[in-house]
């Protein structure tokens, strides 16, 4: 069974994403092959995709696609799934990936699934299990096109080093104006950051930091811990924070190892938005907020004195 | 400018989320529906445009009869007419064709809606209709400005945002800060009792998926309190127990 993954790159690097992506692949056992696009990952890097189980590296190395071009990047995927007759296609929930797939989806003919959080059961009819109502419940959907696509979520296999390497092969579909015709005129993007939906460990920020002047110890404890910072929908609403490291319902949905929460109620629009997240710590002054309901640990207490603690605790104890 | 917003019929955010027959289906006793957030969003920002350029905005829903009232909710906000699909919004791929049905008639400039729906999260549809119609479609767009035929459009990305430039006609998967979610009026209330609303029936049949089961996450566990003054011991159960430094 041909298996073709779609893999993103930022700042040179394949995503953690896609990554758990080619492994995904390679645990349904088929010959996986990766396909990357743009100019700015280099052959060593996508060689190494081989130690997750891809056996061949795809790259359309055309510098028009260094940037996101949702049209260019499903004409391309889909000419791939075609060139190596691969029935399935396999790739990470993400801002790109989503809005591609839906696109390759109609041009191959496919059944597409998003958010799939297990391997599929290939035992009878090809069934996956994926989450719904963001987060609150889950579905098993059976597939019941020919081709597949499956968008996996963050963390829905555990990534294992197998120690090969895969050969790198230049691919080059012809593109035409129709691919470009909505034209990305500039780019406004943090560099040196880990990645909100990357993130294995985010800690978040509510209004009870009561400003944007407080973030500096937010900041910290994530420096040490080595993750991404979030906030809740009125911080970003106010503008303390940028929209994309908005959590929840209508924001970012994340997938971490563990969600540190600080100054956050709790509210069900929020909970949405990390309740897939493996360990869940809240630091709220309100013995009765509801997030400690959802938390596997709580501390009552003002964040303004915690939070340096707990940063210079986890120094310590490094 | 001729808008077509595409809406979807999901429970409030706060519902308890339960299943009956045997897991099957999802059990709609005591939710209240409203219109998608997102799709709110993308309503909100149509209304905006056709005040500031003028046009007319068609509402569109793929649905059941009961469907209605949040149709009407669409219509009092101030969308001029309405279409429902007469039929059950099976998976992505169903809807989309409906979608690219009606809109293939209506030689509409853009068709907008929410970046997902909150019940399937699917996140796909834009992308359908954009191909099937063979037009752009972006998504999520976070702004959106037009000036004459070109649109000016950002696009969140994980870590920023891009800004984008193209011609209508296209698809755009909408979500805040597009617009300020908007609230009817009495007048608005008023007006959406007269304004049409076309009942169709589906275009073509054909679905991708198909349901099997539905089933909740296990319990959470109970939550271990720890003392303000002990953050120590904290980390070490960071650390040894949930493993994660
Ligand atoms: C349709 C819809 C969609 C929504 N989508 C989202 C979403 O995606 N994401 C989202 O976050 N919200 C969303 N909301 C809003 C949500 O309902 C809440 O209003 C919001 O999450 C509250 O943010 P908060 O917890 O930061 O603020 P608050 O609810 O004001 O909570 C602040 C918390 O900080 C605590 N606090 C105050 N001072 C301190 C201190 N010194 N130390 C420690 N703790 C302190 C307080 O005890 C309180 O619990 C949505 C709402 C709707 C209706």
């Amino acid at each position: 069974m041909a298996i073709l993954v779609f893999v993103e790159s930022a700042e040179g690097k394949i995503k953690k994403s896609s990554l758990e992506a080619v492994g995904f692949a390679a645990a349904m056992e088929g010959d996986v092959t990766a396909i990357a696009l743009g100019s700015e990952v280099d052959e060593s890097e996508l060689s190494s995709l081989g130690n997750y189980g891809a056996s061949k590296v795809l790259h359309q190395s055309d510098e028009r696609l260094n940037k996101g071009v949702i049209q260019a990047y499903s004409s391309v995927i889909a000419a791939a799934m075609e060139s190596e007759n691969a029935d399935i296609l396999v790739l990470a929930n993400s801002a790109l990936g989503n809005p591609v797939s839906a696109r390759v989806a109609i041009k191959t003919d496919a059944s597409l699934v998003s958010n799939v959080t297990e391997l599929p059961d290939t035992s009878g009819e090809f069934t996956v299990k994926r989450s719904i109502y963001t987060g609150k419940a889950f579905a098993t959907v059976s597939l019941t096109k020919t081709r597949k696509i499956l968008a996996i979520k963050k963390n829905a296999i555990e990534l294992k080093e197998t120690g090969g390497s895969a050969s790198v092969e230049s691919f080059d579909s012809p593109l035409n104006d129709a691919d470009f015709a909505a034209s990305i005129t500039s780019t406004d993007k943090t560099t040196g950051e880990i990645l909100l939906p990357e993130a294995e460990i985010v800690v978040s920020g509510g209004r009870g930091l009561k400003g944007p002047e407080n973030w500096g110890m937010i900041e910290d404890l994530a420096k040490e811990l080595g993750a991404a910072t979030g906030c809740s929908k009125p911080v970003s609403d106010m503008g303390w924070r940028p929209h994309h490291e908005h959590v929840g319902q209508t924001g970012v949905k994340v997938s971490p190892q563990l969600y540190v929460a600080i100054g956050i109620s709790g509210a069900i629009q929020h909970l949405a938005g990390v309740n897939s997240s493996k360990n869940i710590l809240v630091i709220n002054k309100d013995p009765e907020a509801p997030f400690f309901k959802a938390a596997d640990y709580g501390i009552v207490g003002d964040a303004f004195e915690v939070v340096p603690k707990l940063t210079e605790a986890i120094k310590a104890a490094k | 400018m001729k808008i077509l917003v595409c809406i979807t019929h999901v429970p409030d955010t706060t519902s308890r989320i339960a299943f009956t027959e045997n897991n099957t289906k999802f059990d709609s006793n005591g939710i209240q529906y409203i219109i998608g957030p997102y799709d709110d969003y993308a309503l909100a920002r149509a209304v905006e445009l056709k005040e500031e350029t003028g046009g007319s905005i068609t509402v569109l829903n793929v649905g059941t009869q009961e469907t209605e009232p949040t149709i009407r909710k669409a219509l009092a906000i101030g969308a001029d007419e309405a279409i429902r699909v007469n039929a059950e919004p099976v998976d992505s791929f169903f809807v989309a064709k409906q979608i690219a049905a009606v809109a293939g008639e209506g030689q509409y400039d853009m068709i907008l809606m929410g970046r997902e729906s909150i019940d399937f999260n699917g996140g796909m549809v834009h992308g359908m209709v954009g191909e099937l119609l063979g037009i752009p479609s972006l998504s999520p767009v976070m702004t959106l400005e037009l000036d004459g035929n070109q649109a000016t459009m950002t696009r969140e990305i994980e870590g920023g945002k891009e800004t984008l430039q193209l011609n209508t006609p296209f698809v755009a998967g909408c979500q805040e800060p597009i617009a300020e979610w908007k609230i009817p009026n009495m007048r608005g209330i008023m007006s959406a009792r007269t304004k049409p609303l076309n009942v169709i029936e589906p275009a073509e049949d054909g679905t991708a998926t198909k349901l099997e089961k539905f089933e909740l996450p296990p319990a959470k566990g109970d939550v271990k309190m720890i003392d303000a003054d002990n953050v120590g011991e904290l980390v070490q159960l960071l650390k040894n127990e949930a493993k994660v430094l």
